[in-house]
């Protein structure tokens, strides 16, 4: 199973501060033992959002809204993502907690998501009877 | 911390730390059954500990600290006479104390690298390297294993303690071959963690198609071996044309279980991350400046697939030339049938017939179903009806999937629907 750690966006990290040195060698040794684990699939780091563009829906059907950054809420933007392959839920919670505290300073905060997968949408029974319809339905019209 | 959750959590860690656990103690103890059992022991002391102490701040090294302190007790104890295992006081006399300090640090890389190489030794059946594989290197459990393949747990715990008194009996080095015998064993490695793949791929046996924790195993220890051996071209080829393959795993099935054929699949649905991790995979394999093995080229073949947004737009003769060069290389009947469909989507079904005929009468594909489905595909092509009919009907015959059948017999119809004369 796939999980997604995100690492939350700081003040530090939305006034484009660099991390030390220091907390950079870290995480790098940190990505290296994911590497070697065999378990790492991607990590990218993102830039602040006052480089980012927000699209909303504030009318249902209506036409989106686009909105250049920065935005405020520091706690509800990402600063990054890695990316990981596991076999269980408590594997991927050892893994975060290894993660260096991604900030330094008391603001850190590292949030942990699975990802969907195919099968867990292929498995609902609900979308297997709309495909099993949908079969039949091309059967009957091959038929015809 | 409950004890359900520290055992889960402690389950979690083992299946992290044990392969290098049990790589080290190996090198110390010179016997990967002793070592299995020291590291096991430290897990049970630590679900004894954890859920009152909590987990330790770094848990490998408090597994392997206590795994340690196993060995030296044994030792000693072994040394006053109190020869409790024999095993035990066989290999007492190989290491020192000194010998189990010197282990606890250190790069872990080689040691895991020489377990590999040890689990997957040739004097060892396939069944056995396998098992020995999944359960020392992935951590799995003998459940685990048993439920993967199908089989009694009993039967894979028999092997894998047969496997183990194999390697010893035999004396078995706990090394990196090298030299000439290097490119051997590590041939078997490969071929061990691609039948693993593949057995989880394609599910020789049993109703699912796919059973996809096998080929997640296959495809993280793969990853692994690609970073502890980077110097080894087709480790990366093997990486990438996992990788790929691993990319159309989600679409090789229909909501009934019906098998899609690539032709069919939905593209939209690949993988695209896993994707560009073998075309990286890939790169790494070329960069290395050796001629590419069987590995990189069917993950060459792979890329070509992957990266073409249908069959029409897919490059069919970059496809032919990596198969005449992988059949050149590595020559087998199915790889020649191979060829012989890259070479009539490149060049024309005449071209394509050239090779099937050439492969007619077989042995190996007397009951492949492929080889008159290939044929009557061509002959259709070519016009040549009546005898199309006949050889997909011959296929319609030999294959045991029931959809596939219908389709054959399907298309041999439409064959004889176009040798009746006009009416109009």
């Amino acid at each position: 199973m796939r999980f997604m750690m995100i690492v939350k966006a700081t003040s530090d990290s939305e006034a484009g501060a660099m991390p030390s040195q220091e907390l950079i060698d870290a995480m790098q040794k940190y990505n290296e033992e994911l590497v070697k684990a065999g378990v790492l699939l991607a990590a990218d780091g993102l830039q602040p959002s006052s480089n980012g563009i927000r699209i909303s829906y504030p009318e249902p059907g209506g036409k989106p809204k686009v909105i250049d950054g920065p935005f405020t809420e520091a706690k509800e933007l990402i600063a990054g993502y890695t990316l990981i392959e596991v076999k269980s839920r408590e594997e991927a919670v050892e893994w975060a907690l290894r993660m260096p505290d991604p900030h330094g300073f008391g603001q850190g905060e590292i949030e942990l998501r699975q990802v969907f997968d195919v099968e867990d949408l292929m498995e609902d029974p609900d979308t297997l009877a709309k495909e099993a319809a949908l079969r039949k339905q091309v059967e009957q019209q091959r038929k015809a | 911390m409950s004890r359900a959750s520290a055992h889960r959590t402690a389950d979690a860690i083992w299946r992290m730390e044990s392969p290098k656990l049990i790589a080290s103690l190996t090198r110390m103890v010179r016997d990967v059954g002793l070592a299995e059992d020291l590291a096991q022991d430290a897990l049970v002391i630590a679900l004894e500990r954890w859920p009152v102490t909590g987990i330790p701040d770094n848990p490998g090294a408090w597994l392997m600290t206590t795994a340690k302190r196993r060995a030296i007790d044994l030792l000693r104890r072994n040394k006053v006479g109190e020869r409790k295992h024999e095993e035990l006081a066989r290999h007492a006399a190989l290491y020192t104390e000194a010998d189990i300090d010197g282990a606890i640090d250190g790069e872990v890389g080689d040691d895991l690298l020489r377990l590999i190489f040890l689990t997957c030794h040739p004097a060892l059946s396939a069944e056995a390297r396998v098992a020995l594989t999944l359960r020392l290197l992935c951590g799995l459990t003998t459940d685990e294993i048993a439920r993967s393949y199908l089989v009694a747990e009993p039967t894979i715990a028999q092997r894998i303690v047969r496997a183990k008194r194999t390697l010893n009996a035999k004396g078995v080095p706990f090394e990196v071959p090298e030299g000439k015998e290097l490119k051997e064993r590590l041939a078997a490695v490969l071929e061990v963690i691609y039948l693993m793949f593949n057995e989880g791929y394609s599910a020789t046996s049993g109703e699912n198609w796919t059973r996809p924790l096998l080929c997640q195993e296959a495809l993280r220890l793969g990853r692994v071996l690609a970073e502890i051996a980077q110097d080894e071209p087709e480790v990366h080829g093997l990486v990438a044309l996992m990788e790929i393959q691993a990319s159309r795993l989600k679409t090789r099935i229909g909501a009934g279980g019906a098998p899609i054929l690539l032709k069919d699949q939905n593209r939209a649905l690949w993988d695209r991350l896993l994707i560009r991790r073998g075309f990286a995979a890939l790169e790494r394999s070329r960069r290395l400046g050796r001629a590419l093995g069987p590995y990189s080229l069917q993950a060459a073949i792979a890329a070509c697939h992957a990266e073409a947004t249908s069959v029409e737009d897919t490059n069919w003769v970059r496809i032919a030339a990596l198969y005449e060069a992988l059949s050149t290389l590595s020559y087998s009947p199915i790889v020649e049938l191979n060829r012989a469909v890259a070479v009539s989507m490149a060049f024309g079904p005449a071209f394509g017939l050239q090779i099937v005929d050439a492969l007619h009468g077989e042995p190996s594909l007397l009951s492949y179903h492929l080889l008159p489905s290939v044929r009557g595909d061509l002959l259709m092509k070519l016009g040549r009806y009546g005898e199309a009919a006949g050889e997909l009907e011959r296929a319609a015959d030999m294959t045991r999937n029931e959809r596939e059948r219908e389709l054959l017999l399907g298309r041999a119809a439409e064959c004889k629907e176009k040798l009746k004369p006009s009416t109009e």
